[in-house]
């Protein structure tokens, strides 16, 4: 999104309306609620639910996207995400991905000091929470985020131009460069007598050009963090586009892993329902101010991606209903209402639990 | 030294978990079996060495009575006894145990799990991260056992009869402090060894035993604070292999290290050991398998390893390595994201 803002904006400072998109959204993001809920331990979220969050966070401003744009930005949010966690030297090094999305997020709202206090006491849970892990948890996590990506080959044409993914849809993994802080560069074999005395060293051919590893960056609140994962990728003046052809060859292995009903899921749901009525919302003053964002190149194309879109590819967004007082059930009807989707009938409230996962199903 | 064969497309893409490749051999029926994890479900292909006929069949983790659950399966191998053949699962909820097919599950162990704090508003700072629950790390062990780790680092030992479904739960083994990663029985078939069987921990501890009716610790070598995921035992010598991408070599009673081999860039995720000739097999995130030979001559107090091949499976993170029969003749790969078992043969 920063990078969108770059190429609308001329730069006349922070009056604009999309600073005030991306502040309305750090905001929303770092809501003390809210990443108390996020911090807790719990399992990872079922696809619908996160696509849910997204959705929530990125409409929680004046901005308005369409399906297909809301599609394309969760597309390419969903490929660089899986790209960072995939290429991390070692597991450990994606909390220094973390920190360098952080970083970028305080940079941008240093000036805001309420914000900025959330986002200071977040990067401190995270150190808390997160620092005293081991390499085999922190490995154990990612192989479980990496679970959640698999079978996604969705091309990024900047990744593309870049030579950083395939004409598969596949990530490029180089086999050159420093070695993982903690890691020696390979070649070298070393025995030892039955005393314990080094009697022999041999060097052996490996694959690949490897050097030795960069000094370890900084899990400290402030500092640099070597590692260039997780800092803009997207660039200021390229295009990004996201190719959905070719695609549909793939799908056919994706493997539904969420598709029995999860009981987590309703209690997740009911959550964020909760959450989504408590959260301090930006009211839009009428439709004449909402900023409505186009992540094709003209409107035509924006709608032509929503015809072509395979089936299998479509994130159903979930009506969530409040199960609880009146006052959230007006308050989340009223924030349907402002979705703004085409063609989607306005959600009763209901006050059953069971409802909210039949209805998941139904959509 | 190697050529690749053709690919067997297996229905659904292997998980980034470590040892994520079993095969087992079925001599009598010219078939292979390979098992391959994807999230909840185990892919399972038998293929006959003809190269002519492939079946499919998947196995989903279960809950006891609730099917389907989306419980995640860690790993799956055979578990080669004298007796009889069985299918270990283990996940996030338990231990499975199916007939060697895959067609009839025979036994069910639940695994415990803690009390999660569920109010919400607590303050984090006192709050216990609760721990991921699940088990992992699976081995045959002599005449009548089947080992299991856990993620408390406890070591649950099975008492499997020689047929039928009366398995018990002989044993809890509580000496390492951290996850199960893998574990390994001696696979030289001498009758002269003493370990029975070494198991390997996230802290890179490594705990050697001699099994019977009381599993006895003859040693433990600790860990240097790098994640041991995968580990062989054969002519009392232990391979181990780790998240630094380094392989080590130790006498298993003695601990001693007898080789340091900077082997991979990456997380090694996947170690095998070829019995009669003594061909280890290495596999890491870094896109490399490569082959080695390990030379353990115990009257001579000898251990030798040298560096023999490297194969470069482009653009893949190697999940899992598997010799395909004892002298190591063939070997077949998986990898994160792929949908086929990759298979090699000597030249």
């Amino acid at each position: 999104m920063e990078r969108r803002w770059k190429v609308h904006t001329c730069a006349t400072g922070r009056s604009l309306i999309p600073w005030r998109i991306m502040n309305d959204i750090i905001t929303t993001m770092f809501n003390k609620k809210f990443l108390e809920e996020l911090f807790k331990p719990q399992e990872l979220y079922s696809k619908r639910a996160l696509r849910t969050v997204f959705d929530r966070l990125a409409h929680a401003s004046i901005m308005r996207l369409n399906q297909a744009s809301m599609d394309k930005l969760y597309d390419l949010m969903t490929m660089a995400f899986k790209y960072q966690v995939l290429l991390c030297p070692r597991p450990k090094d994606m909390l220094l991905v973390t920190f360098n999305h952080m970083d970028a997020i305080r940079d941008f709202v240093r000036d805001s000091p309420s914000i900025l206090n959330q986002v200071d006491e977040t990067y401190r849970q995270l150190i808390e929470m997160y620092t005293p892990l081991s390499g085999g948890e922190f490995q154990l996590i990612r192989q479980t985020l990496l679970i959640f990506f698999q079978d996604m080959h969705i091309r990024v044409s900047i990744f593309l131009k870049d030579k950083v993914q395939n004409s598969n849809g596949r990530f490029v993994l180089p086999t050159s460069g420093p070695v993982p802080y903690g890691t020696q560069i390979p070649g070298l074999i070393r025995t030892f007598s039955c005393t314990g005395e080094e009697v022999n060293r041999v060097q052996f051919r490996s694959a690949g050009n490897y050097t030795a590893a960069l000094r370890e960056g900084s899990f400290e609140m402030h500092g640099d963090r070597v590692i260039k994962l997780g800092t803009n990728m997207y660039g200021v003046s390229r295009a990004v586009e996201t190719h959905m052809s070719g695609t549909s060859r793939n799908s056919s292995q994706h493997t539904k892993v969420n598709t029995a009903p999860n009981p987590l899921a309703k209690k997740e749901l009911n959550l964020l329902a909760q959450l989504m009525g408590g959260l301090d919302m930006q009211k839009p003053v009428g439709s004449d101010t909402s900023f409505r964002v186009n992540l094709f190149a003209t409107d035509e194309e924006e709608e032509e991606a929503l015809m072509s879109r395979p089936a299998e590819l479509s994130y159903e967004v979930i009506n969530i209903q409040a199960a609880k007082d009146q006052q959230t059930n007006a308050e989340l009807a009223r924030i349907m209402g402002e979705f703004a989707d085409e063609g989607e009938p306005s959600a009763t409230p209901s006050s059953k639990g069971d409802e909210l996962l039949a209805m998941m199903d139904g959509l | 030294m190697y050529h690749k064969e053709k690919s067997i497309q297996i229905k659904s893409s292997a998980s980034a978990l470590y040892n994520n490749l079993s095969v087992l051999r079925i001599a009598p029926r010219c078939l292979t079996y390979f098992t391959v994890v994807h999230a909840n479900v185990v892919n399972m292909v038998s293929a006959s060495w003809d190269g002519l006929n492939f079946s499919h069949r998947q196995l989903q983790s279960k809950e006891g009575s609730i099917a389907a659950s989306s419980s995640l399966i860690m790993q799956a191998s055979w578990c080669v006894l004298p007796s009889r053949e069985l299918l270990v699962l283990t996940s996030q909820k338990g231990i499975q145990m199916y007939e060697s097919d895959g067609s009839i599950m025979v036994y069910w162990h639940a695994l415990d799990t803690p009390e999660t704090p569920t109010v919400v508003g607590v303050n984090i700072s006192s709050a216990h991260p609760a721990q991921a629950v699940f088990a992992r790390g699976i081995a045959a062990v002599q005449e009548n056992f089947i080992c299991v780790g856990v993620s408390t680092g406890f070591i649950l030992v099975f008492d499997i009869p020689s047929k039928g479904s009366n398995i018990m739960l002989s044993e809890v083994l509580e000496e390492h402090r951290e996850s199960i990663t893998d574990m390994a029985s001696e696979c030289s078939g001498s009758l002269e060894s003493v370990a029975d069987l070494v198991t390997a921990d996230d802290s890179g501890a490594l705990c050697v035993w001699k099994s019977g009716e009381d599993f006895q610790l003859l040693n433990k070598i600790p860990g240097f604070e790098v994640c041991c995921s995968s580990v062989k035992l054969w002519k009392g010598t232990v391979a181990a292999g780790y998240g630094s991408g380094q392989i080590r070599i130790y006498e298993a009673v003695t601990g001693i290290v007898r080789a340091e081999v900077n082997a991979h860039a990456r997380w090694i995720y996947s170690l095998d050991i070829a019995p009669f000739s003594g061909l280890l097999l290495s596999a890491a995130e870094d896109s490399l398998v490569q082959v080695w030979h390990l030379t353990v001559i115990p009257e001579a107090n000898s251990v030798e390893i040298q560096h023999l091949y490297s194969e470069c499976v482009t653009d893949t993170q190697i999940c899992g390595a598997k010799f395909c029969d004892g002298e190591g003749h063939a070997f077949a790969v998986t990898g994160y994201d792929l949908s086929e078992i990759i298979r090699y043969t000597q030249e």
